[in-house]
């Protein structure tokens, strides 16, 4: 397992995350910063490493 | 073998401006992409006279640029751009930075930015723009009526691509639609590269006027909409609400619309494309980034501009230069993507630059999504044998914009 680490200083809100991985990742609803809906993902989820890639603003980061 | 009209195109092999002439409809200019296998990253010389700056064209400096706030969204004077552009010697003269436009934070960097933008993106999320799906629908199937039991051919422009989403961002705003008159001259104005200085100044304060009307009976008699949100924010002057209302409508007409009409040209031009969507509907999402990704309407690039010395990926940047991110060629590296020449909307197109990267990265991202998919999605149903009503080679194209397109797209069926 890998753990999913979310910055929501650095977060710019743009849903990359949420589009790309809905399992895992959400918006808050008021200024649509990131919200992890889980802390931690198998090593080999192409969706979690896809979002933490497109994430535009270095805001996810995976700990093994 | 240099003849003067040569020369004033290069200086030696530092190009003067991005070569942005083309061959073909779709594909970035042959010139750019030349220039791209040369060098990720390469001096030119920027338009008025000829100060060098920096061009970079790979998906990964691109990147790296987007993501790097050193590279200032501040654009400040004297102002310098890739291409020629009449009126912009008037700035020349110009010391120090240019007073920002209140409200308009896609040219503030952070901590400034930060702020404006908090206030919308809660707004322009992923859940927001599912639960305006019906709507956008509805929008879509109206304007698909109209086209339906309207004349054969039909501009598909301007009877479908601009006011899909022209309806949509108003609605969201609060803007009324029907006073559009009063307004889409001068949004579009914001967006030409023919025209710097005095035109868009006037066009910047007729929307000023118009907005900040709209903005007082907002706070006023407040309806359900984001000008009223604004306006009733009280951590936001008035012209910063007008701003960024402006920066709403503005970029919320022109893009999305662009990518309609050229979107679907592509696809009629790539048949085989247009019966897969038919034929399998839940390609739509990844078509919609293939076309994205392969179109990449950004026309002129992404201009950021230095703020302070510093060495990066080898090179000494100097305060001041100026860099242009070349989306296009960036979008087709084969560094990044598979066949990037070729339109596959069963492809992987995850990754591409169309909306930019970094903290700026579209605001509107996931409503233009929305939009693309519902639009593209009920064009093709109910006009499964689309096609134009002209040779492509007569589809007249916009390229004096920041945006590139179609001016129009005569369709029949
Ligand atoms: C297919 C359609 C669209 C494309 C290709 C597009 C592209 C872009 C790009 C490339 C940027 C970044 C500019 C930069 O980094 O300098 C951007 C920013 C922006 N876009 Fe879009 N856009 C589209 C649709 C929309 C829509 C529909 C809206 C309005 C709701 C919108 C609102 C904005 C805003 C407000 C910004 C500034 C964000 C910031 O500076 O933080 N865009 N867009
Ligand atoms: C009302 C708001 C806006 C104003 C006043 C504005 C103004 C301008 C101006 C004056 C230029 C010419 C470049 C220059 O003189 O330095 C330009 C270029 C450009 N604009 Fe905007 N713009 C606005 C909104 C947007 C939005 C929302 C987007 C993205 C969706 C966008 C994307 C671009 C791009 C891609 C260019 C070409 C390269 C660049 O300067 O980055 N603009 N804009
Ligand atoms: S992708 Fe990054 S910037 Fe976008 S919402 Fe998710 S964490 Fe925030």
């Amino acid at each position: 397992m890998v753990r999913i680490v979310a910055d929501t200083e650095a977060c710019a809100s743009s849903g990359m995350c949420a589009l790309t991985a809905p399992e895992y990742f959400d918006q808050d609803d008021e200024d649509g910063r990131v919200v992890l809906l889980a802390d931690e993902a198998e090593d080999c989820d192409g969706e979690v490493a896809d979002a933490v890639r497109l994430c535009p603003a270095g805001a996810l980061r995976l700990e093994s | 073998m240099s003849t003067p009209a040569d020369a004033a195109v290069s200086t030696g092999d530092i190009p003067y401006g991005i070569p942005l002439e083309r061959d073909h409809p779709f594909d970035p200019p042959a010139a750019v992409m030349a220039l791209h296998r040369g060098s990720e990253m390469r001096r030119m010389r920027y338009y008025p006279e000829g100060r060098l700056g920096w061009l970079v064209t790979s998906h990964r400096l691109a990147r790296k640029v987007l993501a790097d706030t050193r590279f200032s969204s501040t654009l400040g004077g004297p102002a310098q751009v890739p291409i020629p552009m009449p009126g912009v010697e008037a700035y020349l003269d110009f010391e120090g930075d240019f007073p920002l436009t209140p409200g308009m934070f896609i040219e503030m960097d952070p901590p400034d930015h930060t702020r404006l933008r908090r206030k919308l993106t809660g707004v322009f999320t992923v859940k927001r723009m599912k639960q305006l799906e019906p709507r956008i629908a509805e929008h879509v199937n109206e304007r698909l009526d109209a086209l339906a039991a309207g004349p054969r051919p039909a501009d598909l422009v301007r009877e479908f691509a601009v006011p899909v989403p022209a309806m949509m961002i108003c609605e969201l705003l609060g803007v009324p639609y029907g006073q559009r008159e009063r307004f889409e001259a001068d949004a579009r104005a914001i967006f030409t590269t023919d025209e710097t200085g005095e035109g868009k100044q006037r066009a910047m304060l007729n929307l000023f006027a118009f907005i900040g009307e709209l903005v007082a009976a907002k706070r006023a008699d407040p309806t359900d909409d984001l000008l009223s949100d604004l306006a009733a924010d009280a951590d936001l002057t008035d012209e910063e609400v007008a701003g960024m209302a402006i920066l709403l409508l503005v970029a919320g007409h022109e893009t999305t619309a662009k990518m309609l009409a050229l979107g679907t040209m592509a696809l009629l031009e790539n048949r085989d494309q247009w019966d897969l969507l038919r034929e399998r509907p839940e390609l739509m999402a990844g078509g919609v980034e293939e076309l994205l990704r392969y179109l990449t309407i950004i026309h002129t690039g992404l201009i950021r501009q230095v703020k302070e010395d510093f060495e990066f990926e080898g090179h000494q940047i100097k305060a001041r230069e100026y860099v242009t991110v070349y989306v296009q060629t960036a979008n087709r590296d084969e560094a990044h993507f598979i066949e990037p020449e070729k339109l596959d909307v069963t492809g992987d197109a995850k990754g591409h630059l169309t909306f930019g990267h970094g903290v700026h990265q579209c605001l509107g991202q996931q409503l233009a999504r929305m939009e693309m998919r519902i639009a593209f999605a009920g064009l093709i149903e109910r006009f499964p044998g689309l096609r134009l009503a002209v040779p492509a080679a007569e589809v007249p194209l916009v390229t004096g914009q920041s945006f590139y397109g179609v001016a129009e797209l005569p369709v029949t069926w």
